[in-house]
């Protein structure tokens, strides 16, 4: 298993992951929180949900939309967004729109082929979870998420934008 | 002209440290070559057949001497003493060695030069009218939308690993000189009838293996709303371009797949939802930018001028080089000078050390410090004095750079092709010599008249041989060079996508075919008639006869 970093404090840090990754071969523990993916969770889902005593995630594909998930998001702790190549960028849009336009306040994680070159653009966009495929430590991580003093664009992020800075 | 602040100049300094960190982890084998690839491409740079090339941005193809000098210097000092102008308004230096990068970064990013995003699946340099600023035609001045773009796109969070490389053209005259329609978004700034501008937004032109001129798919987009709007076409992209087929993947293809109404429909509807608020530049920051480009300190100046027409009427080839190569100023007293690097037996579009250095001294001397690199890979002094025009022609006569053959049969648009790029098929560079050799006499070329020749090596079309009057495709025929013409594209205003005209022919046959189609055209042309205007009224079939007749 991979480690997981999570972003606190302004930096990353090595995090405990609470979650069980549930592949739709496996069967569902008993109990302890879970990430499911998108089919098993329309399937599954409110079950799981309404039983309480746990947390529950969901796997969504970049080939899959967020906005299916609009009305359970409330109730989902951690969506994880796959990168099955680094050069995949759908999961950044998915990110923003989850952050900016749904006000999603859980984790959201990247996980697949994640490198620590995307650090900054994943930060920017709003995961604060990560799932390193090239070894990168949460040191490694910090360094290349705040490599630039200065962002030109608006995102889903708080940094202040140039424009900001220049007073306009 | 923009000038870059403390955060402009800082933005470049981080990202010179960061590819210096990504280089010396890959010399101390840290990182594969595989792992390597997509961080060096991010900088411009590329393996080629015999070396790296380094791409430099050319934001908007604007330039200022001490830029140009730079360039020089990294051509002397890195490279074989020159380099090479892209139609994307950059610069190439196609002998670079690894572990010299991260020092020319280092000394680009001194004068505010650099190489984001001039390779990878993002949004590549924005190119605009290299006549901005100093054309009467314009109804406002591009480049401000396109320093706009600049920021913006610079290290997108959101959209640095979309489908494909994604290319945006800007233009506000009504003479398109950035091959707008065939970008994968071309914007042309109109004037309302209430005096308000916005832009036509055209989606989905391209060339490569599948050629497309752009739809319209907003005919008026007001310019405040530039930023939201772009978002939003690039994130239907992001989410919907095709990812299984490096072939398929640009926007173009998505755009005709859907259909440039359903398309344009997406991206209405992905608009509405966007906070305008957050995503459109504030007015500030705009004020802020157009008042850079607003700064030329021209003089009150006589629209005629003695020196001026005196040396033209006694000096025959300074009145050519006016005919040709200088063009009008929206300002009294100046003009628009093209600087041609089509010299016979040059590399289309090369330029050495030296006359960098040359354009450099004119700009500093004669120019207000502006250069400006073409898309047809020429050069341009934007602003100069009519008075001065006798000693800045006579300096470029000096240094190779005053070819009056500015969109004449000459002033041809080539690739690299075999002799530098891994995936040529053929070579363009001497086809393009042997046909500049074969018009080499001024007076036919002037006699006639536009037409523009641009050469591709291989299907990829860098050349753009789609939208060329005479188009020329470099293919492999069993391991032979061999060449496909295409007649009747063009790339400017008057966009379309050219028909070839039969079977290949061999590389020492294409700048004879050149000349029986230039023959043909002679024959038919009417008055005021260019090349492709003759071409739509007569068609293909005159021309065809004329270069296969005989061999039949």
């Amino acid at each position: 298993m991979p480690k997981l970093i999570e972003l606190a404090d302004g930096g990353a840090r090595w995090a405990e992951d609470a979650f069980v990754n549930v592949t739709d071969e496996d069967a569902i523990p008993e109990t302890g929180d879970v990430i499911l993916s998108l089919a098993r969770f329309e399937a599954e889902g409110d079950a799981l949900l309404s039983s309480n005593s746990r947390r529950v995630g969901v796997r969504i594909e970049s080939n899959e939309e967020i906005e299916v998930l609009a009305y359970d998001l409330p109730r989902i702790a951690v969506v994880a967004l796959a990168f099955p190549k680094y050069r995949d960028g759908r999961a950044y849009t998915s990110a923003r729109l989850l952050r900016e336009r749904f006000k999603y306040e859980g984790q959201i994680r990247a996980v697949g082929d994640v490198l620590q070159e995307q650090a900054g653009f994943m930060v920017r966009c709003g995961f604060d979870a990560f799932e390193p495929n090239d070894g990168a430590t949460p040191e490694a991580w910090t360094k290349a998420a705040s490599r630039f003093r200065h962002v030109y664009q608006r995102a889903a992020d708080e940094r202040v934008v140039a424009f900001e800075e220049r007073g306009n | 002209m923009y000038q870059y602040d403390l955060i402009d100049k800082e933005f470049l300094v981080d990202r010179s440290n960061e590819f210096r960190g990504q280089v010396a982890r890959r010399l101390a084998g840290e990182l594969t070559e595989d792992q390597f690839k997509p961080l060096r491409l991010m900088n411009g740079l590329y393996l080629q057949l015999h070396a790296y090339m380094l791409r430099i941005a050319v934001p908007y193809g604007s330039l200022n001497p001490t830029q140009m000098r730079r360039l020089a210097e990294i051509a002397r000092d890195y490279d074989k003493g020159y380099g090479h102008f892209t139609t994307r308004q950059n610069i190439q230096f196609n002998w670079i060695k690894l572990r010299d990068a991260p020092d020319i970064l280092d000394k680009l990013a001194e004068v505010d030069l650099h190489a984001i995003q001039t390779s990878g699946n993002c949004i590549r340099n924005t190119t605009s009218d290299p006549y901005a600023g100093a054309t009467a035609e314009e109804i406002d001045d591009p480049r401000v939308w396109s320093e706009v773009i600049r920021q913006w796109s610079t290290l997108h969070p959101e959209f640095s690993f979309l489908p494909r490389k994604f290319k945006i053209a800007i233009t506000a005259s009504a003479k398109d000189r950035t091959a707008a329609k065939v970008h994968d978004i071309g914007l042309l700034l109109r004037q309302g009838r209430d005096g308000s501008h916005g832009f036509e937004v055209i989606v989905g032109g391209g060339q490569g293996r599948t050629p497309y001129v752009g739809p319209t798919i907003k005919e008026f987009l007001p310019t405040d709303r530039l930023l939201s709007y772009l978002e939003a076409i690039l994130r239907v992209y992001n989410r919907h371009g095709r990812r299984d087929n490096i072939y398929k993947a640009r926007i173009k293809i998505l755009v005709a797949a859907l259909g440039a109404e359903e398309f344009a429909r997406q991206v209405e509807e992905e608009w509405e939802k966007i906070d305008a608020a957050r995503a459109d530049l504030p007015a500030g920051e705009l004020g802020r930018i157009r008042a850079a480009f607003a700064t030329t300190p021209f003089e009150t100046l006589p629209v005629r001028s003695e020196a001026f027409e005196t040396a033209k009427a006694n000096d025959s080839a300074f009145a050519r080089f006016v005919r040709n190569n200088v063009r009008a100023h929206k300002q009294p007293g100046y003009a628009i000078v093209e600087v041609s690097l089509k010299a016979q037996e040059q590399t289309p579009g090369d330029a050495s050390a030296e006359q960098m250095e040359v354009v450099a001294d004119l700009a500093e001397r004669y120019g207000f410090n502006d250069v400006r690199v073409t898309h047809a890979q020429n050069l341009v002094l934007p602003h100069v004095k009519l008075d001065d025009l006798p000693t800045v022609f006579a300096a470029l006569q000096a240094s190779g750079l005053a070819t009056p053959n500015i969109d004449l049969i000459s002033d041809i648009i080539a690739c690299p092709g075999l002799d530098y790029c891994a995936l040529a098929n053929a070579r363009a560079i001497p086809i393009a010599q042997d046909i500049a050799r074969q018009f080499a006499d001024p007076d036919r070329a002037e006699e006639v008249g536009e037409l523009k020749i641009k050469i591709s090596g291989c299907i990829n079309a860098c050349g753009h041989h789609h939208v060329a009057h005479i188009g020329v495709l470099g293919v492999d025929k069993k391991g032979e060079e061999f060449y496909q013409l295409s007649l009747g594209g063009s790339g400017a205003e008057d966009a379309s996508i050219g028909k070839i005209l039969g079977p290949a022919l061999p590389a020492d046959r294409v700048a004879s075919a050149v000349d029986q189609l230039v023959g043909a055209y002679l024959n038919v042309r009417a008055d005021g008639e260019r090349f492709l205007d003759t071409y739509r009224r007569v068609g293909l079939e005159p021309f065809k006869e004329a270069v296969y007749a005989q061999a039949d």
